[in-house]
């Protein structure tokens, strides 16, 4: 049921971890719902410089989550902020219809850190 | 890699000898049991003695067994037939909260048509308690329906107590034993059991047939019309290979089963007592001793039973769980929820099933494989905290 994408990302999951000095951390989901997102950001002169995360969850959320720290990474906040949960799922060959909200929370992590990230940094 | 099948309770293989049994029904007695030639005649005697197979193996009599298309068809009969066929008797059903969605959702349909249904709580264990059926039951009552044996987390109930509190109070007794025929000893007389459901394919027969035993004198409505099959309550041309298939199974299954059943505990209680060693925040669901041979159902804390099931997969292990994803809807299983797990300790669980097919070197291998990928999900949880020492946090 999954693509050989989601498959490669799920059992070789990128930028698995924790960053110790984080800019900014994101956590959504919750566990009741099977399904918790944790994303850790480091940002340089605006630009992600490095990017962790952990998950609780599906196969499809653990390889939306490993897609989407390799869609943003390098990438400016700006340009972060840009990514869509469909992007996610096409990157990641599509997913099953029951999967979508995988993507979902994919994007609102991302989206989660960057919020905390400028929270810290009012200036930026 | 070699695959590893421990989702017995999901299906089962066809024995070799379930299979050569079979055979000769498809291109050599393949005539209609209801034709009066030789070719029907023929059929029809392969009928009526897998009847006896099946009646023999719950010590019911033949003429009480009614073959279905399935453990399914047979659970949605008698609780649509015991209804409509004693609706002037009362309009109230029993049943348990853990049950087969053939019980649960049949039951709902009937709430539509205006039928009183009491959902029986379990305990942390799984068990019906007699006393809550001594409660729930009235004049009005017309079935009580609990199953033999669950099929996630395999505790067994007590039936013959269950049994004799729907008899004191007029009520039939059936039990979905779906999970259970072939795996435990069933004596359908001893145990006061007016109706049971069972399918061919979890005990080594084929999928798509099953039967549904029916006590004489036990009034439901007919199943299907069209045809004078199954004594004019079930038409519809037999599934003859199917039929012969279960008789054989059931047979097979049925004979030695005290060494079949110490053989399947012994690997069972390896399973369970090696997950419990290895890996750490880990409860055995169920009944530690009322329970199937062959189930083994764990939840595992911190992590989610579809992303462990898929790694067993790539490991070469079928499993199964009862977490949302795997279960197709945002809440985990009922049965886990019902014994009252927390929805998050419910999607993390695990349910190995056993055979006659595995071995003991494969429960060596589970053993071997389960606490590495337990530890790379767990590795990768935002629940999960580890100390350095392996002292377990969160």
């Amino acid at each position: 049921m999954y693509s050989e994408k989601v498959m490669d990302h799920f059992e070789h999951p990128r930028n698995v971890g924790e960053i110790a000095d984080a800019s900014g951390v994101g956590t959504v989901g919750n566990a009741k719902c099977g399904d918790i997102m944790r994303m850790y950001l480091k940002v340089e002169n605006g630009v992600i410089v490095d990017v962790k995360f952990k998950t609780f969850g599906c196969g499809a959320a653990i390889a939306t989550s490993s897609m989407a720290t390799e869609m943003v990474k390098g990438k400016t906040l700006d340009e972060a902020l840009q990514l869509t949960n469909q992007a996610v799922a096409e990157a990641l060959d599509g997913l099953p219809p029951v999967k979508m909200h995988c993507s979902m929370l994919a994007e609102e992590a991302i989206k989660a850190a960057i919020e905390d990230y400028k929270a810290r940094h009012p200036e930026a | 890699m070699e695959r590893i099948y421990m989702d017995n309770a999901a299906t089962t293989r066809v024995k070799d000898e379930v299979f050569e049994a079979m055979l000769p029904y498809f291109k050599e007695m393949y005539g209609n049991p209801s034709s009066i030639h030789s070719f029907g005649r023929e059929a029809k005697k392969a009928v009526e003695y897998a009847r006896g197979q099946v009646a023999r193996a719950i010590n019911a009599q033949k003429e009480d067994i009614y073959f279905t298309g399935g453990g399914t068809e047979a659970d949605n009969w008698i609780v649509k037939g015991a209804a409509f066929g004693q609706r002037r008797k009362g309009n109230h059903i029993i049943t348990s909260a853990i049950e087969h969605h053939a019980l649960l959702h049949t039951c709902q349909w009937l709430e539509k048509q205006g039928f009183r249904v009491t959902y029986l709580p379990v305990d942390g264990d799984g068990l019906v308690n007699p006393e809550d059926l001594e409660k729930a039951i009235t004049k009005d009552t017309i079935l009580v329906s609990i199953m033999f044996a669950n099929n996630e987390i395999g505790t067994l109930q007590p039936i013959a107590e269950l049994s004799r509190i729907a008899h004191a109070h007029g009520a039939i007794f059936h039990t979905d034993a779906v999970q259970a025929v072939g795996a435990v000893p069933i004596d359908v007389q001893a145990m006061g059991i007016d109706a049971l459901s069972m399918a061919a394919h979890k005990f080594y027969g084929p999928k798509g047939v099953g039967a549904l035993y029916i006590r004489r004198g036990v009034r439901i409505d007919v199943n299907q019309q069209g045809g004078a099959q199954e004594r004019s309550r079930r038409g519809g041309t037999e599934n003859l290979p199917g039929i012969v298939g279960m008789g054989k199974a059931i047979e097979m299954a049925t004979e030695n089963l005290p060494e079949h059943m110490a053989r399947q505990t012994a690997l069972r209680d390896k399973l369970i007592d090696g997950i419990l060693e290895r890996i750490p925040e880990v409860r055995l669901n169920g009944h530690r001793t009322k329970r199937l041979p062959n189930n083994v159902n764990v939840s595992i804390r911190y992590i989610e039973g579809e992303a462990l099931l898929l790694r067993l997969d790539l490991a070469g292990v079928a499993a199964s769980s009862g977490s949302a994803c795997t279960s197709g809807s945002l809440d985990p299983s009922h049965v886990l929820l019902g014994i009252g797990l927390p929805h998050e300790i419910a999607h993390g669980s695990l349910r190995l099933t056993l055979g006659d097919f595995n071995t003991e070197a494969e429960v060596d291998y589970v053993l071997d494989k389960l606490p590495d990928i337990v530890r790379i999900l767990r590795d990768m949880s935002p629940l999960f905290h580890q100390e350095e020492g392996g002292k377990v946090l969160v």
